[in-house]
């Protein structure tokens, strides 16, 4: 098999269309107003705009008036945690969240806890996935706020994002989502599963980054964090970033519409994936077997360290990542292995490969093949040292 | 990330393994931040006769284990004593800061080795 670039971190980002990219030329270009001006120049953009908005709403079953143009996924959790803290901090500072969110809204919410806010970090199964026994037991009459992701950036583990919400609704208390891996994914549709609030990011999806949407429900009280204008109904002032805006659009629409074929193709290469890692030995899978993301495999390979594999992956053409310390950025291995109970050493072995929508069999076929060799000589080089 | 010698001694590491009848036996880093190492030595008329080493770790934890074993084979259990970190580092043309102590552990798992070999003299 000739050396191939694979690229199985669809996860951390996805390249731009090219479809996407002609929509967004000709805002780069020489249709380049303003949207708040009020000269024909700034009517277009106005105009490209409002349908990107219309794309959006129609992706997620909401109305435009309920999509916020946000710089991503984190600006959208922040804005929506922070400013529900801020609008509702009278009637009540407790706030929920599971062990498993992103940083960005984990990080959001500890510095609420640092502002005399009180946090329920909600523990996860196994599998990744919280407990609605839970959740129910964890609402106080002064819980103003549930924040739980759609799906684990990580370990690709979907919650029952319909019964939380039914949950939230029925107690009168906001749900929030962060559905940054969902969007083309999984079915997301903010009335049927009582999402107040959720937060998503285009580059996920095949669009451009530096763009993302917090979806805020019709008459959700929210207060925004950032000052400065009239845009985007004051939730979030700054001139429009308006090639993102129209890209973001065509992107949800584009995803949205062939996501029954994709996702249906990637699950199919998915598991045949995992098969294959299952059959090198000493591998397990992280995440719940089924319940999980369409394009996520995730397993720790026992006596071989994160960082290495990826390292002597990336040598042979095949870029994915892992939830190791050494690629962390800090000296502990991923909080979200954590929470599902692996030991620090079967977590520092973990590797995220996450398809795209124009992975093929070739392309896990080509990694596996790489991949045996490596883990074998890294094994070697451990010896006897993990003893589990 | 890494540089050329780094990454050389990642992929072809020198003196992997064990040494069945070793004289000195070292073991350092825990499994909580991923880096594990483990130094055999071989003394002899005091001078380090054989190295060999096991690593569970990262590209820097197994680079810096192999070019401590180069750095010390042969030499003189003073010498080796005299080795520290740094100088594994320095040998290995630099490692990335956030490494520096979590990964570049070898020398001192040389030194618990050579520990190791002088209380079972003493006993």
């Amino acid at each position: 098999m000739a050396k191939r670039k694979v690229y199985l971190d669809h996860g951390a980002t996805t390249p731009l269309r090219k479809e996407v990219l002609d929509e967004m030329m000709p805002y780069l270009t020489n249709s380049f107003g303003n949207p708040s001006s009020i000269h024909s120049f700034g009517r277009e953009a106005r105009v490209a705009v409002e349908k990107a908005r219309q794309q959006v709403a129609d992706a997620i079953g909401a109305s435009p008036n309920e999509i916020i143009f946000t710089s991503g996924g984190t600006e959208a959790d922040n804005m929506a945690i922070q400013g529900v803290a801020r609008a509702l901090s009278s009637r009540g500072k407790h706030i929920i969240t599971s062990a498993i969110e992103h940083h960005a809204v984990l990080d959001a919410c500890q510095s609420l806890e640092k502002e005399g806010f009180s946090l329920t970090y909600l523990p996860v199964d196994k599998y990744g996935l919280v407990q609605l026994k839970d959740l129910e037991k964890a609402i106080r009459p002064e819980t103003i706020l549930v924040t739980i992701m759609f799906a684990n950036n990580e370990i690709g583990t979907v919650q029952d994002v319909a019964g939380i919400g039914k949950i939230c609704r029925s107690r009168g208390v906001y749900f929030n989502t962060d559905a940054v891996q969902a969007i083309g994914q999984l079915d997301v549709n903010v009335q049927e599963q009582n999402i107040d609030l959720l937060s998503m990011s285009a580059h996920k999806f095949y669009g451009p980054k530096g763009i993302g949407v917090l979806y805020k429900r019709q008459g959700v009280k929210l207060k925004p964090i950032i000052f400065g204008g009239g845009q985007e109904r004051k939730f979030r002032p700054g001139t429009e970033y308006v090639a993102g805006i129209v890209g973001m659009g065509k992107a949800i629409e584009l995803a949205v519409a062939e996501m029954e074929t994709k996702t249906a193709k990637m699950r199919e290469l998915r598991d045949y994936f995992v098969a294959g890692l299952l059959e090198i030995g000493g591998v397990t899978l992280n995440g719940h077997p089924q319940q999980r993301l369409p394009n996520n495999v995730n397993v720790s390979i026992h006596n071989a360290e994160g960082e290495a594999l990826l390292l002597n992956l990336d040598m042979e053409g095949v870029a994915a990542s892992s939830g190791s310390a050494c690629t962390s950025g800090s000296l502990e291995p991923s909080h979200v292995l954590r929470a599902i109970g692996l030991k620090h050493e079967v977590a520092h072995g973990s590797l995220r490969l996450t398809l795209g929508k124009d992975t093929e069999r070739e392309d896990i076929d080509y990694t596996l093949k790489v991949l045996k060799p490596i883990v074998a000589r890294l094994r070697k080089i451990t010896g006897t040292l993990v003893r589990e | 990330m890494y540089n050329e010698k780094v990454m050389d001694h990642f992929q072809n590491p020198r003196n992997v393994g064990e040494i069945q009848d070793a004289d000195g036996v070292g073991e350092i880093g825990n499994a909580r931040c991923g880096d594990i190492m483990k130094i055999f030595i071989k003394v002899k008329e005091g001078r380090i006769e054989d190295i060999k080493f096991f690593t569970f770790g990262c590209g820097a934890a197994i680079a810096s284990s192999s070019a401590l074993t180069e750095m010390v084979k042969g030499k003189s259990l003073e010498e080796a004593l005299s080795v520290t970190n740094e100088d594994v580092a320095r040998e290995l043309g630099g490692l990335p800061s956030v490494k520096m102590h979590c990964s570049n552990l070898a020398a001192d798992a040389l030194h618990k080795a050579i520990e190791d070999y002088k209380s079972r003299c003493r006993n």
